[in-house]
């Protein structure tokens, strides 16, 4: 019983989250549309003595011709129709509001990243080795031994024992991730077993 | 004493970089789903379980396609916006690229569609200069320094946080989705470091495309969002369902086309593709697709930037040069595949593979200065596709548009074939040596550590030579109109050739010559155009380029590099042609020692870890006796460890001289004797067997369609010896002439 009321909370907060999600698309995509994110652009080549032009217009899709976005017509009269003729417009429309956000979000996760990059391969080891000493630092180094086949074992019976502190928690599979990405750089760089 | 009825964590699971057990997993799966139906007739709770249960797989879909579609916007806008920083930045908002930023500038001129006083190249930035040598040198400088910082962003990133964040992703994801687990391939690390270096890496002007790490990405997703499921967390079989659905959504964000994307996952990617998960497929298909519309990512509500919309019709005689443009896709897509593997071997052997970060470094390098000073090179390679797949109109600025108007027409729609004015003479040489540039350097690049996919360059290759041939035919047409195969399709003032339509076929033949696609490539084509009249040039093409490249060389790039890794992979296309029996292939062969089997009533715990210290298998038959050899089952080497170290924990009295027993009922203790652990709840009792007269015509099939690891063999009766996944796969190489110690991993 138990297991069934989990499943049905993680059901419920998937569902939570992607209905959250869903409805920021919706809401993102629809607020969107501020003014100067649509727009009706007229191309018009050369005619006569006049020279190519281009115009645009933020204007919406319903007035997107040659007579609402030309502006001035470089032409009189009855000129008119033959210029807009050769004139090609199409309607256009973009969100700025996305393009922003999205950026903004990538750069951060890069920021992020490059910053515990340089953590990871710089800072911790000058860290370590100045709060624990270098006898230390080489014993655990020896500690991620290659006890096959047991090491996998171990480790299916050690998460099912619950660990209360959560420090200890978050050490502990920072400890593992480290290992993990590890034994991935032997198998991908090193021995080239994986991915060459 | 009976116990723990229920089962002990981590029995059933597997080790990394072994083949799973499609039969045992599927069956699991059915006792669930039966055990669920029978409790739901308890019950409402359990009926409303049932439903549930029944409509996970579809919620699942539904967000794989979220998710999906969602990254894939984030690194497409991404990427467009750090292409164009390599050669200037926007002043109204350093997040527009250089198209969104000339967006509302009222000062875009007709001849100079591209300059704005927005958007500053770095030259206007640094030294205030926007035209002549000091300007052009400076340009040069910061694209080619741009470029190699993005490449060793991307290269640190891969090698500290997710090395198998790198290459492509689509061998390793076929062999996943044929039984094999690699842990941490599908993982949060991998897919986050895969999305923000496939951007990088994109942007630093390399020759590799996006489609197949996208693959990658829709597939993590897919794997991170299983866990929330337990019917699919739990299951490996069911996992892989999902997954296939999951790589259909990831080509279908790529290229903005569902019904390819299935196909795709059906063709190429899936190893079992059962109805179920057709239909699945193209709903996660469709919900990507729709997600990635509604980000609107290129603006017009498109899919993908090369969206042609043309209709002009072909004419009969046009079939020559397709089918010409067919043959060159093959030839070209053998040679890429026979370079491709030679350097990547050579990486895996020699000491070039010991600096990966270098090698990214110069290859960036080489390819940022070879690059700049050619317009068609320095764009990058989408915008040059859709650039070669555009048919001219007239009010194209395009340098390959440069036509000589004669007519006076007054429609800017159809126009009739014109002569090539300067422009188009000029765009031919660039357009030349762009197409060796390409060929050259997309050797080297696909494979490096870095995330890579194929498809874009592919179709590069393909669309130059295209466009190339398309302009010729057309010049042809022109000047020589009173040819008879002209005479009757290409009146004067007629639109005859479509320059575009070549780019595109040439396209669809070189991507089929290098990975075999057949369907999937003609689908996602006529997807990407939007015309059923093309349909018939692009099967010529890709059967054609089918034909010639499987007529050099077998196998296409995905295999070929499956082959080099010496993955596990059980060709599923293949017929196996050769008169061999299974007692040629099993274990022990004539003068190795005997089958290590267990008994199932006489063996002590510390008999069973001696066994397993000192082997390493990764499973024992059980038989009622040494001398009878009668199979009882089989048992896993992984839940043997875990049940007796579990029992020596949690159990008292287990030592080392209990005895194990795989029976249905232990006979009763005496006393003053170490109570008995009792295994039978871990032991397979439905092993398959075949006899040693067996042809291995039919054992190979049996592993193909069962998708088994191991088969026992039996003589009159007797467990004789034991054939295992790897053993048919150097048996296969053995028979293909190729070195079967290749073949690595259980």
């Amino acid at each position: 019983m138990p297991s069934l009321c989990w499943g049905l909370l993680r059901l419920g907060s998937v569902l939570g989250v992607s209905c959250l999600a869903l409805s920021s698309l919706v809401q993102l995509t629809a607020a969107a549309k501020n003014f100067e994110d649509v727009r009706c652009k007229c191309i018009c080549p050369p005619y006569k003595d006049n020279p190519g032009h281009i115009y645009n217009k933020n204007i919406s899709q319903k007035d997107c011709d040659c007579l609402h976005v030309v502006d001035p017509m470089p032409v009189l009269g009855p000129d008119v129709e033959a210029y807009c003729l050769r004139c090609e417009c199409k309607y256009e429309e973009r969100s700025s509001v996305t393009i922003k956000v999205t950026i903004i979000i990538y750069l951060s996760i890069l920021g992020l990243l490059l910053l515990y990059m340089v953590y990871l391969t710089l800072v911790e080891p000058i860290l370590k080795r100045r709060l624990f000493g270098h006898s230390q630092l080489i014993q655990s180094e020896d500690d991620i031994g290659d006890h096959q086949p047991f090491a996998n074992a171990h480790d299916v019976l050690a998460r099912s024992r619950s660990r209360p502190n959560v420090l200890n928690k978050v050490e502990y599979a920072q400890q593992r991730w480290k290992l993990q990405v590890q034994e991935q750089r032997k198998s991908v760089f090193d021995r080239h077993v994986v991915l060459s | 004493m009976d116990f723990l009825e229920e089962p002990i964590p981590g029995v059933g699971t597997y080790d990394d970089f072994n083949t799973i057990d499609w039969v045992r997993e599927k069956s699991r799966d059915r006792d669930r789903h039966r055990e669920i139906t029978n409790r739901s007739k308890e019950s409402t709770w359990a009926l409303i379980h049932s439903v549930s249960d029944a409509f996970s797989g579809w919620l699942l879909m539904l967000l794989i396609g979220l998710l999906s579609g969602s990254l894939a916007g984030l690194i497409d806008i991404s990427a467009h916006w750090m292409t164009d920083l390599k050669e200037g930045i926007c002043t109204e908002g350093f997040w527009f690229n250089h198209e969104h930023c000339c967006w509302n500038s009222q000062q875009v001129t007709f001849e100079d569609r591209d300059k704005c006083p927005e958007w500053n190249s770095w030259s206007q930035l640094i030294i205030n200069m926007d035209e002549g040598a000091f300007a052009y040198i400076v340009n040069y400088f910061m694209y080619v320094l741009w470029a190699l910082l993005f490449a060793f962003l991307a290269v640190s990133l891969v090698k500290v946080f997710a090395p198998y964040a790198c290459g492509s992703g689509i061998p390793e994801i076929k062999t996943i989705l044929s039984g094999f687990i690699i842990r941490g391939y599908l993982g949060k690390w991998t897919l986050i470091i895969k999305t923000i270096t496939l951007v990088l890496a994109v942007s630093s002007g390399l020759s590799l495309g996006k489609e197949g790490p996208l693959v990658h990405v829709a597939c993590c997703c897919g794997n991170i969002l299983c866990h929330c499921f337990n019917k699919y967390r739990e299951n490996e079989a069911k996992r892989r369902e999902v997954l296939s659905a999951a790589a259909a959504a990831g080509v279908s964000v790529a290229f903005g086309a569902p019904i390819g994307g299935v196909l795709f996952s059906l063709e190429e990617v899936s190893y079992y593709f059962p109805l179920k998960t057709l239909w699945r497929s193209f709903f996660a298909a469709l919900v990507a697709a729709f997600t990635l519309r509604s980000i609107n990512p290129f603006g017009n509500s498109r899919l993908v930037l090369f969206y042609v919309e043309f209709h002009t019709p072909w004419h009969l005689f046009e079939l020559v040069p397709f089918i010409l443009l067919g043959i060159f896709g093959g030839l070209w897509g053998a040679l890429f595949i026979r370079t491709n593997i030679a350097w990547c071997r050579k990486r895996k052997t020699t000491q070039l593979g010991k600096y990966p970060v270098i090698e990214v470094l110069i290859v960036t390098a080489i390819t940022a200065i070879l690059a700049f000073p050619n317009e068609y090179t320095r764009m990058s390679t989408s915008e040059l596709i859709s650039e070669l797949f555009n048919d001219c109109g007239l009010l194209d600025s395009s340098k390959l548009c440069d036509y000589k108007n004669l007519s006076n027409t007054s429609k800017s729609g159809e126009l009739p074939d014109r002569p090539a004015g300067a422009g188009v003479s000029s765009a031919m040489w660039q357009l030349a040596l762009t197409l060796i540039l390409k060929i050259v350097i997309t050797i080297f690049t696909f494979g490096m550590k870095i995330p890579s996919g194929l498809f874009i360059p592919s179709m590069a290759v393909g669309a130059i030579a295209g466009r190339l041939l398309g302009v010729g035919m057309e010049q042809l047409a022109y000047h020589h109109r009173d040819w008879t195969i002209f005479n009757s399709w290409c009146s004067q003032g007629a639109d005859c050739i479509t320059p575009g339509l070549y780019a595109m076929v040439g396209a669809a033949a070189c991507l089929g010559g290098v990975t075999r696609m057949t369907v999937s490539l003609v689908v996602i084509m006529f997807e990407l155009t939007g015309g059923l009249e093309y349909i018939v040039p692009l099967m010529a093409a890709a059967m054609t380029s089918k034909w010639v490249a499987d007529a050099l060389g077998r196998e296409g790039i995905y295999d070929a590099h499956i082959r080099l890794n010496g993955y596990p992979f059980l060709e599923a296309k293949e017929e196996f042609a050769h008169k061999t029996l299974a007692m040629d292939v099993m274990k022990p062969r004539r003068n190795d020692p005997l089958l290590t089997v267990l008994t199932q009533d006489s063996m002590t715990v510390e008999d069973v870890e001696t066994i397993i210290s000192e082997t390493t298998y990764s499973g024992f038959p059980v038989v009622v006796s040494r001398e009878s050899q009668r199979l009882v089952g089989f048992v896993l080497r992984r839940d043997l460890i875990i049940s007796i170290e579990n029992a020596r924990k949690e159990q008292d009295g287990v030592v080392s001289t209990s005895i194990i027993y795989f029976t249905e009922h232990s006979p009763p203790v005496p006393p003053y004797t170490a109570p008995t652990l009792k295994l039978r709840n871990i032991l397979d009792l439905s092993p398959f067997t075949v006899t040693d007269l067996t042809p291995m015509e039919i054992v190979v099939d049996i592993f193909r369609k069962l998708g088994l690891r191991q088969c026992l063999v039996t003589h009159n009766g007797r467990l004789l010896g034991i054939i295992t996944k790897k053993d048919v796969l150097k048996h296969i190489a053995q028979m293909a002439n190729q070195d079967p110690d290749s073949i690595l991993f259980n």
